[in-house]
């Protein structure tokens, strides 16, 4: 140890130390002075605010920390949302760009060209206060298929309701869990044997039969309700029954996942360019046929170079859905940064809360990479 | 040889062939044309579902029959093989071709045929095309946002001035290439950020800032006249004394106050705004955000142990939080943090905050450059007895940062689409001055024209930044 070692870091250290006084002494004088303590006990108090869309029940006599997450859920199901349709159009989309028909070629890179160089607030703008707007009113909307109405004031799809819902459920978990040991079955008998087992018609059928049986022992029912219009008042009309989706949610979930999917789609199409022609080649000279050189050649090293690139564009896209703030959708930034914040004054607590959500989510997705990119790295001499 | 396969085209009828297939495509490319632009329907006696799927049907069966390979005429070969080559590349072909002659007329009568651009009031949008008049009233609101219109000037002149000194590299001469570096990482950001704070907001600080310019060029001029022995000294002294006299012996802010000098008007920045205030943001952010990053990459692979976990924690924090809570703390949180009396200008705070943000994922491209380059690298500079930084800046970084050119231009253009947010502080560059516009009581519906606006306008902007890193990642691409 030498002070040439040691002296930059002591430096360091006393300037991040000296900045952080000067802000945390700052921050105890301003509070003193407007006679705010600071403390997380403000969360158990009752907030007087009502939330437009919630996936849980939620009023102005609930807590602050149901209004927290209130705001969490709806962030993340617009991010379950954008992550879906995104992974859908993004893999089309890039296995669009591979294609050898140039005019396939070139529509896809239009798309993506377009959609990822205009900035994503400005898509989530254009899609509620331009293109939403222009959606008939709920006394003038065809229904689509009879049961789906789209109209100014939201999306009204059929509900489903259910009896005995939990068995059912039951019967989907059983019905995964008992693919994964066919498969994990499957792998040995093929590495001991060398025969290979159908496990895609067998999963599908074990994820078709399972629920099926429990609606036929286990009592489970449904029905579908589908959404009624009703009259509000002289020209005021609304549906009634089965499920609203917001516009604020149809058009930021459209906005992010067509954002997103440009990214995605580049991923998917670097992925698999980045399987050397080589591998194929060697594949087809060993008698595999074309489709067996896409399931066990290039898919599982190309998907080795998607994933990593893949799951950070999942994490932009929950860290961008953040935007619904701007037209009030009510995710955990509007509803907890924005009217908690407002009605309670307290900054500090309630954007150190925003971000650490954010932050663990983020930081435990990445640990998550670390840890996947470690375990499937090629090993090399 | 199977001869009754008719539907199986061969070379030996090639003509047959080819003639009925471009017929059949022709007739259904013709048939979609008609119903399209003219809205005739030629086929519509047939029932209602074969009239809709014949064109499509039509246009198969003739790519079907036109796919001869080895016909021996280059183009048709040329047509087969880029959009032809099986049933299915020909069905999403002519399925893409019918979309885009269907989508033409409806697109072109609301941008061009049916759009009114002439008068001054929304009275002359009739049509049901797009209203471009509402763009061109606003046109100056979308550019400089709330900027006294007589006072403009002053932003064309910094950005043409920001723009001449910019390309100056390129008419350097080889003697002064050597210095280019220096002058685009060092003076032309202070120079810039001069320009852009004291010319654009005017007012008294502009003064201090005149006198600078005025002291520098003068000492410049004197300064060829002077023997090299002394430059140095001269250079230390001579622009701090005039710089001095001017702001104290000649009293200019007297001269002013008596009228016979004009003054530049004092604009607070929160009159900034529209494409202007998006430039001035994104270009701040863009000059702070590279060296912050720079320093937390290499701080991040640093061997001393506080100086890297320091580094790991800023970038993982930055990394881990959206901007909008990051421009959240910095309007609502960041007061706290400071003094009663210090205030700090809104736009200064949010082009830190900017800054820091996108430093971080400048840090994490930059290394994965320096991960890039091989140990022996480093190995020959350590053993030609190079420090550290003479090791990073003479060998290291310049082969890192050309392998991260483009990871760097896609965080740059990120940051460009990242300025609308600042809407979040009330700043309300071009997307925020269209929601301003979109709810002017006079000007109400036309939310439509104003997106398309900006949006081919941003798309202008990122494109040629993500074409032109392309070609300077090609120019600086080096054989290993």
């Amino acid at each position: 140890m030498n002070i040439k070692k040691i002296l930059p870091q002591l430096l360091t250290l006393l300037v991040v130390i000296l900045i952080f006084g000067f802000f945390s002494y700052n921050a105890q004088v301003n509070m003193e002075n407007r006679g705010i303590t600071f403390g997380y006990g403000f969360l158990s108090q009752e907030s007087s605010f009502d939330v437009q869309f919630s996936l849980i029940e939620f009023d102005g006599s609930h807590s602050y920390f149901r209004a927290y997450l209130v705001g969490l859920l709806n962030t993340i199901l617009v991010s379950v949302i954008g992550i879906i349709f995104a992974t859908i159009i993004g893999v089309v989309v890039g296995i669009a760009r591979l294609s050898n028909n140039y005019l396939i070629n070139r529509t896809a890179g239009v798309y993506v060209e377009f959609f990822r160089n205009i900035p994503l607030l400005l898509q989530i703008f254009f899609w509620y206060f331009a293109a939403l707007r222009a959606l008939p009113l709920p006394q003038d909307t065809e229904p689509m298929f009879g049961v789906f109405f789209l109209t100014i004031k939201g999306f009204f799809v059929p509900a489903f309701v259910w009896n005995n819902l939990d068995i059912f459920i039951y019967s989907i978990i059983a019905a995964i869990i008992s693919i994964i040991f066919v498969r994990i079955y499957a792998r040995k008998k093929q590495e001991n044997d060398g025969i290979q087992t159908p496990v895609l018609s067998i999963s599908i059928g074990l994820l078709l039969i399972l629920p099926i049986l429990s609606f036929l022992i286990g009592g489970v029912d449904a029905s579908v309700e589908i959404p009624v219009i009703k009259q509000l008042s002289q020209s005021g009309f609304t549906y009634e029954g089965g499920i609203k989706l917001p516009p604020e949610l149809i058009s930021l979930a459209l906005a992010l996942s067509l954002y997103t999917a440009t990214f995605i789609a580049e991923c998917v199409r670097a992925g698999v360019q980045g399987v050397s022609k080589g591998q194929k080649e060697a594949a087809a000279s060993i008698g595999l046929t074309p489709n067996q050189v896409l399931k066990l050649v290039i898919m599982p090293q190309a998907l080795r170079i998607i994933i990593p690139p893949t799951t950070n564009q999942y994490l932009n896209l929950t860290k961008n859905s953040s935007l619904a703030a701007a037209i009030a959708y009510p995710d955990l930034v509007l509803v907890f940064a924005g009217t908690a914040l407002m009605q309670t004054g307290r900054a500090i607590e309630i954007v150190s809360i925003t971000m650490l959500t954010y932050l663990s989510l983020s930081i435990s997705i990445s640990i998550f990479m670390n840890w996947y990119n470690k375990k499937i790295a090629i090993k090399e001499k | 040889m199977n001869k009754l396969n008719f539907l199986q085209p061969d070379k030996n009828n090639l003509n047959t062939y080819l003639y009925t297939g471009v017929i059949l495509v022709a007739l259904s490319i013709f048939i979609v044309f008609l119903n399209s632009f003219f809205n005739k329907d030629i086929i519509s006696f047939l029932p209602g579902s074969i009239s809709f799927f014949l064109p499509l049907i039509l246009g198969f069966i003739g790519l079907h029959l036109i796919r001869i390979d080895y016909s021996g005429l280059k183009f048709l070969d040329k047509v087969n093989k880029n959009i032809n080559t099986n049933n299915f590349n020909a069905f999403l072909s002519l399925l893409i071709v019918f979309v885009i002659i269907k989508s033409l007329p409806p697109l072109l009568s609301w941008f061009i045929l049916d759009a009114n651009i002439a008068g001054d009031s929304k009275d002359v949008c009739t049509g049901s095309g797009a209203c471009w008049t509402y763009i061109k009233i606003w046109f100056n609101r979308f550019m400089y946002g709330m900027y006294p219109n007589a006072e403009q000037w002053r932003i064309n002149l910094s950005f043409i001035a920001l723009a001449f000194l910019g390309t100056i590299g390129f008419f350097a001469t080889e003697k002064f290439k050597k210095y280019l570096t220096l002058y685009y990482v060092v003076v032309y950001p202070v120079i810039a950020f001069f320009f852009i704070f004291f010319f654009i907001s005017g007012g008294p600080i502009f003064f201090d800032f005149s006198y600078g310019i005025i002291a520098a060029v003068i000492s410049i001029i004197i300064g060829f006249f002077i023997p090299s022995k002394f430059k140095m000294y001269y250079f230390i002294i001579v622009p701090i004394t005039l710089y001095i006299l001017l702001k104290y012996v000649f009293f200019y802010e007297e001269l002013i106050e008596l009228g016979k000098l004009e003054a530049l008007e004092w604009v607070e920045t929160g009159a900034w705004g529209g494409l202007s205030l998006t430039f001035i943001v994104s270009f701040f952010c863009l000059i702070f955000c590279f060296p912050i990053g720079l320093f937390l990459s290499l701080g991040r692979r640093s061997d001393f142990p506080i100086i890297k976990y320091f580094s790991i924690g800023m970038i993982e924090f930055w990394r881990g939080v959206p901007l909008i809570t990051v421009l959240f703390m910095s309007s609502v949180m960041f007061p706290m943090f400071l003094p009663e009396d210090m205030f700090i200008d809104k736009l200064v705070r949010v082009i830190i905050a900017i800054s820091l943000f996108e430093a971080a994922y400048v840090a994490e491209v930059i290394r994965g450059g320096l991960q890039a380059l091989p140990r022996g690298q480093y190995d020959a500079a350590k053993s030609l007895g190079m420090g550290y930084w003479k090791m990073h800046i003479l060998v290291i970084l310049p082969q890192a940062l050309k392998l991260v050119i483009p990871g760097i231009a896609n965080t740059f253009l990120a940051l460009v689409k990242d300025t609308p947010l600042i809407f979040v502080v009330g700043l309300l560059e071009i997307v925020g001055m269209l929601n301003l516009a979109k709810t002017n009581p006079e000007w109400l519906g036309f939310a439509m024209e104003g997106y398309v606006f900006a949006s081919v306008l941003f798309f202008i902007i990122c494109y040629a930044m993500s074409k032109y890193s392309y070609n300077l990642e090609q120019k600086y691409k080096t054989e290993r």
